[in-house]
């Protein structure tokens, strides 16, 4: 049985200007949480929608080798791709990810994994480019960028809706 | 989404860092132009110039008092803003509750 349910507990934060901070906690050892991460036939079984198989998940998991992952789940279809840059199993995977509709949204993924009393804690830091934060023209670069200090904004923002 | 590259929404609006400066001061309360130079280093025609980009938007109202144009945040705008981060946290969560229940689901075969 699971001792504890972790569903929806990942923590998106924004640290900075141009990166994005995801936090979450798996019951299970480092070693099968990079694995399941990094192989094809795992990813194959989390990383699409529930409906729709992925249609193409190709992994070269060696420094300077290649991913694709494209998923759909009948109305859309998204696909991502990326090189890898540091592999140190299982603590950490460097790659660069890019959005295809977006070629020049590249943002560099640094993945953590950070294993004690057999829970695992991973870490990921998506930095994009500042530059693309600064020209403001590329969207998905943009909306990533947005910085923390609109977190207070968001706390007015949440105000106002409840007054409505 | 393709969004035009001109400032014609809240996402383009935000996207200049000064301009986002200017949202997190308005964000504790009304300021003129005056007090956002103080507050920001930019000068006030860049200020001014900001100001006019997130009125445009609907992002910034401005009110007359005496002689002072005093300028505030209208959050609703932000709603664009507001929603794409929680729907980036909800697609992160739903992939990453997903590969839980994959690692849950494998470790108890093991176990078998």
């Amino acid at each position: 049985m699971k001792t504890i349910d972790r569903t929806g507990s990942a923590e998106v934060t924004l640290p900075s200007d141009t990166e994005i901070l995801i936090i979450r906690r798996f019951d299970a050892p480092a070693e099968l949480v990079f694995d399941v991460w990094t192989t094809p036939e795992h990813v194959r079984n989390w990383w699409g929608w529930d409906t729709d198989a992925m249609s193409v998940c190709e992994i070269d998991l060696r420094v300077g080798g290649g991913y694709r992952f494209v998923a759909g789940d009948g109305n859309r279809e998204v696909a991502f791709r990326g090189v890898y840059r540091e592999i140190d199993r299982p603590h950490r995977l460097v790659s660069t990810e890019v959005y295809e509709p977006y070629p020049e949204s590249e943002s560099i993924n640094t993945l953590t994994l950070e294993e004690e009393d057999g829970v695992t804690t991973m870490t990921i830091v998506v930095a994009h480019q500042s530059k693309e934060a600064r020209d403001g023209t590329i969207v998905s670069g943009m909306e990533r960028g947005l910085q923390h200090s609109l977190d207070r904004v968001d706390k007015v923002l949440i105000a106002e809706l409840e007054n409505v | 989404m393709p969004r035009a590259a001109t400032t014609t929404d809240a996402f383009n609006a935000v996207a200049e860092p000064r301009r986002r400066q200017i949202i997190d001061v308005l964000a504790d309360g009304e300021r003129s132009v005056g007090d956002l130079v103080g507050e920001i280093p930019v000068s006030q025609p860049q200020v001014s110039k900001h100001l006019k980009v997130l009125k445009e938007v609907g992002l910034v109202k401005s009110r007359s008092v005496g002689r002072q144009r005093l300028y505030s945040l209208d959050p609703l705008a932000l709603k664009p803003i507001h929603d794409w981060v929680q729907e980036y946290e909800r697609l992160w969560n739903e992939r990453l509750d997903r590969l839980d229940g994959y690692l849950y689901e494998i470790q108890r075969k093991e176990n078998q």
